[in-house]
């Protein structure tokens, strides 16, 4: 490599190159128990308290397979469209390192869970198809920890709660071109797993871990350039920095007239560089072979479809429906689809109103104003989907006027109870009666000769006067269209 | 009166007589133990406390009138490489000699509800790498039928020890020959169980693929009813089978008459004359039960050798790498690093047998190497199962020798571990192929050595194997 070129490229240097970008993905499968043993995955427990001789690893332990990690795996790969395995092993990933207690991890190697699979993104506003690889099972390692302890110069301490807690490794095709794009796979990616309940995808807590394979090169160049494993990007500002800077450091290598080595970067989000693990001369050899503890994992078509039957209907297709079944706006239905619970509360909504679209104004009106002021997510709204949708259909069939519901709405927040009780218990009934309301239309015209001449001379936006004086006279608890008719057969 | 001419069902009177009692029978056996082990060195670890306890139980349900089991007051000695909660688990290893577990093996827990009582821990190559018990931490042990000979291995202490009466029945494990071999060699009765028949839960690994949990005894009802104790499934190891398991004491009341034998001529050409002339008496002897000998072919048999060293040690030296000196391993000293703790710690506490095959194991699933070595082993071993599953069309049963020879001297083959790995050719076969097989004494040499007889059945066939073994036994014990 040129001594003398700079460690980074000018942006206007990037822009001849093409990245290349794919990741690597490990999302915990969010089962109660661990994935060879029944301790609990629970985080935050005190240190090696959720442990037992299988997760320790202790001499003459062995590992079962934890039937629901098998099923939320195979949920997962079937909403990442991947064809399932009906028979895929288990398999030894071999290498020491203190926090891996068994001295190998179990993983999937040549024959995975699910493969051929594929989402499609939404980047810079148009959609892209990111390429699947495959989607294998595998157990967590435990936890190094450096620091923070009086002889931390001296030792590392090792807390294995987390040693065999159910992974998922999902690995796409190098079909991402840029950081965005990559920033854009893992926040669907992220979604699609939320949706379907197998995982909460918390990075914080460790639950998607990713890493990155990139290479550069030339637009138009036929072949891929030489990728570097970019590790350690555990958090969306750090994917799209680490990205952007080892995509940056590598063109100025190629620019300097140097050549990317293949290799093992770690990202270090405190200087957001990458810095040189390992080279490919010492990639580990993890000696992979079949698990013998195990037996072959076999996925029969019965169980298979019993799994995908229990599936919620994934964000993609859901939107979709939407757009079809209730006349959504795209862009209501794309809002309305982001998470399961809202779209489950926007369908409740919908059909108790008996009228979507104005289900989704209010969701994503009023509602929504009031959950973000409260702090409080669609799943904790003390106004249930049943009585928000009482609410609309009062709208819709006339006996509450939008003005009205908008007072209400509030009220059934702040207590939780449905439209009705409110509406009883304040007096805010709409005036039906259509007598009383004859009564109040005829005070009105009564009380203002000078509009009535003036409607009568032909002035038709005098009719607004009167709707507002009749509305003021009522509080507002008049139907606007039993009042029309009123006033245009009274006057 | 001596524990040697104690079996099962006179224990079992005795207890039920109130002739003596549970604690002073493991009393007994305890000092029988500590004496006899001054001679064979069969124990690394004699455990008095957890052996009264467990006698002392087997009297309460007695006291009670509860049925105390069919192993009840049982002195049962259990192989170093099986765990027993708070009792000290080497495996004959110095990496583990501080080890104590924290939880029984499931075939631990099984014999102790069966009212057995477990006097202590017997020795044995390290992690049950060997065929002579000489690769133990512990010292070797000597063949208590002579002193200066090996008992054979890997279980060579479990065998010693039935044979030297310092128990009634033992625990070993197998996973190329060392129950056979150590029960061919000592004069005593030992099982292969078919793979998966007995739990692993809690057999320290050494090959998981290949290694089984097998009992010996003095005759072949004794290690049945041992075997009957700990077999059937477990849930805590997922290659267990949910067969269910025969009763053997009544498949050891059927008939023989009419069984087909086959004798391989794979194991017979080219057997030394001495063994060869035992186990052509002991098939005679067959002949005479009602049995029809027919010989067989298992072409695969010259591949056996090969194909168990690539798995194995494949296996093991995956299932070694958790002896780094992090957790439960005794650490070396002043180590800076952990690469240096690592490699201190491995090369303290592994003796010579284990790290060659570590590094035989390392070296075949490297990359590169994997399909030439490991891949190639797999379909061999295939190929080993075929054999049998073809022979079993045939015959009911196949008989043949545990050993080209008697037990050998101590130190005779250390220097030679090609040799010392050939005493295994007849035994590896049953472990690759998974069936039960067995060693069951047929004479000695004209030194007065024993001699095993090896029968082999197919899967889950114990019952039927068993069968002609007690018959056998039987017959020339008349």
């Amino acid at each position: 490599m040129s001594t003398s070129a700079p460690v980074l490229a000018d942006p206007a240097v990037i822009a001849k190159y093409e990245p290349v970008i794919g990741l690597e993905v490990h999302v915990q499968i969010g089962t109660r128990t661990k994935i060879f043993c029944a301790c609990p995955t629970g985080f935050g427990a005190p240190p090696n308290t959720n442990v037992c001789p299988v997760c320790l690893g202790m001499p003459g332990a062995l590992p079962v397979l934890n039937r629901r990690a098998v099923e939320m795996a195979v949920q997962a790969a079937l909403a990442l469209e991947c064809r399932i395995n009906p028979y895929s092993r288990l398999a030894r990933k071999n290498y020491f390192y203190p926090d891996l207690p068994k001295g190998y991890q179990i993983s999937q190697y040549d024959q995975p869970l699910a493969g051929h699979g594929g989402i499609e993104i939404l980047t810079g506003g148009s959609p892209k198809r990111i390429g699947i690889t495959r989607a294998h099972l595998e157990d967590d390692a435990g936890k190094s920890i450096h620091d923070g302890f009086s002889d931390s110069d001296r030792y590392t301490y090792v807390d294995l709660n987390r040693s065999g807690t159910p992974l998922i490794e999902i690995v796409s095709e190098p079909d991402l071109r840029s950081s965005s794009e990559a920033y854009d796979y893992l926040t669907a990616l992220k979604e699609i797993l939320q949706f379907i309940g197998v995982s909460d995808c918390d990075m914080e807590k460790g639950n998607l871990r990713c890493d990155a394979n990139v290479s550069v090169r030339l637009r138009g160049a036929p072949r891929f350039g030489t990728k570097a494993e970019v590790k350690n990007l555990n958090s969306f500002r750090f994917l799209k920095a680490a990205l952007d800077y080892e995509i940056a450091r590598q063109v100025a290598v190629l620019e300097g007239g140097g050549t990317v080595v293949q290799e093992t970067r770690l990202y270090n989000p405190d200087t957001g560089e990458t810095v040189s693990m390992r080279g490919k001369e010492h990639a580990h050899d993890y000696r992979y072979f079949p698990e013998p503890d195990l037996a072959p994992l076999r996925i029969s078509p019965e169980w298979l479809e019993e799994l995908r039957s229990a599936m919620p209907e994934l964000p993609a297709r859901r939107r979709r429906r939407f757009l079809a079944d209730y006349g959504l706006r795209e862009y209501d239905a794309g809002v309305l689809t982001q998470s399961r619970d809202l779209s489950d509360y926007f369908e409740q909504a919908a059909a108790a109103a008996g009228d979507p679209r104005l289900a989704a104004n209010w969701i994503m009106g009023d509602l929504a104003g009031l959950l973000k002021h409260a702090g409080k997510e669609i799943a904790d709204s003390p106004v249930s989907a049943a009585h928000l949708g009482e609410l609309l259909s009062l709208i819709a069939r006339g006996s509450v006027t939008s003005k009205l519901a908008k007072e209400i709405l509030p009220r059934m927040f702040e207590s939780g109870e449905g439209p009705h009780a409110i509406m009883e218990r304040e007096g805010l009934e709409t005036i039906t009666d259509s007598g009383e309301l004859e009564r109040i239309v005829a005070q009105v015209i009564a009380a203002n000769p000078k509009q009535v001449e003036q409607y009568r001379g032909g002035k038709a936006s005098v009719l607004s006067f009167f709707m507002g004086q009749v509305m003021k006279a009522t509080r507002g608890q008049a139907d606007p269209a039993a009042v029309t008719g009123l006033l245009k057969e009274k006057l | 009166m001596s524990l040697e001419s104690l079996t099962v069902a006179r224990i079992r009177a005795q207890l039920l007589s109130r002739e003596r009692s549970a604690v002073e029978l493991a009393r007994e056996a305890l000092q029988a133990a500590e004496q006899g082990n001054q001679a064979t060195n069969a124990f690394i670890t004699i455990s008095p406390e957890r052996a009264l306890e467990a006698a002392q139980r087997v009297d309460q349900r007695i006291a009670r009138g509860e049925d105390p089991g069919p192993l009840a007051g049982v002195p049962v000695a259990v192989k170093d490489v099986i765990v027993t909660k708070g009792v000290r688990t080497t495996c004959g290893s110095r990496i583990l000699k501080d080890y104590i577990p924290p939880y029984d093996a499931t075939a631990v827990e099984r014999l102790e509800a069966a009212g057995g009582v477990i006097i202590g821990k017997t020795n044995c190559d390290e992690f049950a790498m060997g065929s002579s018990n000489e690769n133990s931490a512990y010292g070797p042990v000597r063949n208590p039928k002579a002193l200066d000979r090996v008992p054979g291995g890997s279980s060579g202490g479990s065998a010693a020890s039935v044979a030297q009466g310092t128990s009634v029945v033992s625990l070993g494990s197998d996973t190329g020959g060392s129950v056979r071999l150590p029960a061919s060699f000592c004069g005593c009765v030992g099982i292969t169980p078919t793979y998966g028949r007995v739990s692993r839960y809690g057999l320290v690994a050494f090959a998981s693929s290949l290694d089984h949990i097998g009992p010996f005894g003095r005759n072949v009802r004794d290690a049945a009813a041992l075997l009957q104790a700990i077999a059937g499934r477990d849930p805590r190891d997922a290659t267990s089978a949910a067969a269910p398991v025969e009763d053997y004491a009544a498949a050891m009341n059927g008939d023989v008459r009419g069984l087909r034998v086959g004798l391989p001529r794979e194991y017979m050409k080219g057997l030394p004359a001495e063994t060869g002339a035992l186990i052509y008496r002991a098939v005679d002897e067959l002949t005479r039960l009602g049995c029809s000998i027919h010989e067989i072919n298992l072409p695969h048999t010259e591949y056996a050798i090969a194909c168990y060293y690539i798995i194995a040690t494949a296996e093991a030296s995956s299932n070694l790498a958790r002896y780094d000196g992090v957790r439960y391993t005794t650490r070396a000293k002043d180590s800076g690093t952990l690469a240096s703790m690592y490699r201190n710690t491995r090369e303290e506490g592994f003796g010579a047998e284990c790290k060659r095959r570590i590094l035989l194991g390392t070296y075949v699933l490297s990359h590169g190497y994997y399909d030439a070595f490991y891949l190639k082993a797999q379909r061999a071993r295939a190929l080993i199962a075929r054999d049998y599953a073809e022979a079993f069309r045939e015959v009911d049963l196949i008989a043949g020798p545990v050993s080209p020879t008697p037990a050998f001297q101590l130190g005779e083959k250390t220097a030679d571990p090609l040799e010392m790995y050939l005493a295994d050719i007849y035994t590896v076969t049953g472990d690759l192929a998974g069936v039960p097989c067995m060693s069951v004494p047929c004479g000695e040499t004209a030194e007065g050595l024993p001699v095993g007889l090896q029968i082999i059945a197919p899967h889950f066939q114990e019952g039927r194997m068993l069968r002609l073994a007690e018959a056998y036994e039987r017959a020339v014990r008349r």
